[in-house]
């Protein structure tokens, strides 16, 4: 591309991308040429897992201002759950049948 | 200019060549009717990826007479559509600099080895595409055109060179070995007005030839017709500027 600006981050969740869900195991955050938004640059996102192909992704291109907003939203929305109590921050492994003995 | 009473043909498809260490890769490969010689061209695609429109533009030079290759620079990345592949080099930084330039040296010598190619072979690319073309006429042998279709971060800073782009290409225009068409929007922001200027004072420092273009209203990809960065009529004009400057250097 052309900005070349890119970040990765390892995580674990599920993506839909047609009719089928699947495992997402990696995020890739550039600011760089969309393909759909009608911007020079803009903030993507494709949720993907590089073991399945090219194929395995979930993309989205956003301005930066909903981008910002974007951020905004999940850290209120983390904070807002985590002050009720009912934030499960643990590993999705953990939380699998047969992944970590639980705290009872 | 063509004429009505005139035969035409083309036969173009996808083809294996070898590329950056002996590898293996496809390319789309069309050409002209008839023994020739005819020039070549190599046609380098997009940073989103090997997509339609450098098939399209691979035939179109077929159409105006040159033997016409693009490499797919992304085919060791993995198959899917263009956009999927485009995607996931986008999220490694970009094809490695010294990968693309074996890929488009092995293009080359696919062109220089066919019966019914002449002696003149050019590179042509848009966007991250122009970068590379302008570094193939630095770095390698054997172009006798150079094509930069607003080519982003030919300057570079120090902080934006990566392990793919260890090199900004305008530290190697000394070695420039071929004629320079440039075409540019001045209201692109990768190359900004200023970086194109930067570029066009290392050029005549060295004494390069070169032609640069620079287009009011026009900003990135104003050729993309599938975009909304598509601007007629400098498209238009700046088409004539490439044929022009291929039928100047490469015939």
């Amino acid at each position: 591309m052309c900005t070349m600006i890119a970040h990765q981050v390892k995580l674990e969740g599920r993506g839909k991308s047609g009719a089928d869900w699947f495992e997402v195991r990696e995020a890739n955050v550039s600011y760089d040429h969309p393909y759909d938004l009608p911007l020079e640059h803009a903030l993507n996102i494709d949720f993907v897992n590089e073991a399945m192909g090219p194929g395995a992704r979930v993309a989205v291109e956003l301005s930066v201002d909903a981008a910002r907003r974007l951020v905004e939203s999940i850290q209120a929305v983390l904070a807002q759950a985590d002050a009720r109590g009912v934030l499960e921050d643990i590993p999705l492994a953990a939380a699998k049948p047969g992944g970590a003995p639980s705290a009872s | 200019m063509y004429q009505t009473n005139q035969y035409e043909g083309m036969i173009a498809e996808t083809v294996t060549m070898k590329g950056h260490n002996g590898d293996t890769i496809n390319a789309y490969l069309a050409r002209p009717l008839g023994g020739g010689p005819f020039p070549g061209m190599v046609v380098i695609h997009h940073a989103p990826g090997w997509d339609e429109w450098y098939r399209e533009c691979t035939r179109r030079f077929a159409h105006h007479g040159y033997v016409s290759i693009s490499p797919n620079l992304y085919f060791r990345d993995g198959h899917g559509t263009p956009e999927d592949v485009g995607a996931k080099v986008r999220a490694a930084g970009g094809a490695p600099d010294a990968r693309v330039l074996g890929d488009l040296d092995g293009a080359n010598a696919v062109l220089r080895s066919l019966p019914y190619v002449s002696r003149k072979v050019g590179v042509f690319g848009t966007c991250s595409g122009g970068r590379q073309a302008f570094l193939a006429g630095c770095r390698l042998k054997g172009f006798d055109a150079v094509l930069d279709l607003w080519g982003g971060r030919v300057v570079q800073s120090k902080e934006e060179l990566t392990p793919n782009q260890p090199v900004a290409p305008i530290d190697y225009t000394k070695d420039l070995s071929a004629p320079l068409l440039g075409l540019f929007g001045n209201e692109d922001k990768a190359p900004t007005p200023e970086q194109v200027n930067q570029h066009e004072a290392e050029l005549k420092k060295h004494g390069k030839s070169y032609e640069f273009h620079r287009y009011d209203g026009a900003g990135h990809g104003f050729f993309y017709y599938d975009r909304g960065a598509y601007r007629q009529e400098q498209a238009v004009d700046g088409w004539k500027k490439v044929l022009t400057f291929c039928e100047r250097t490469l015939r």
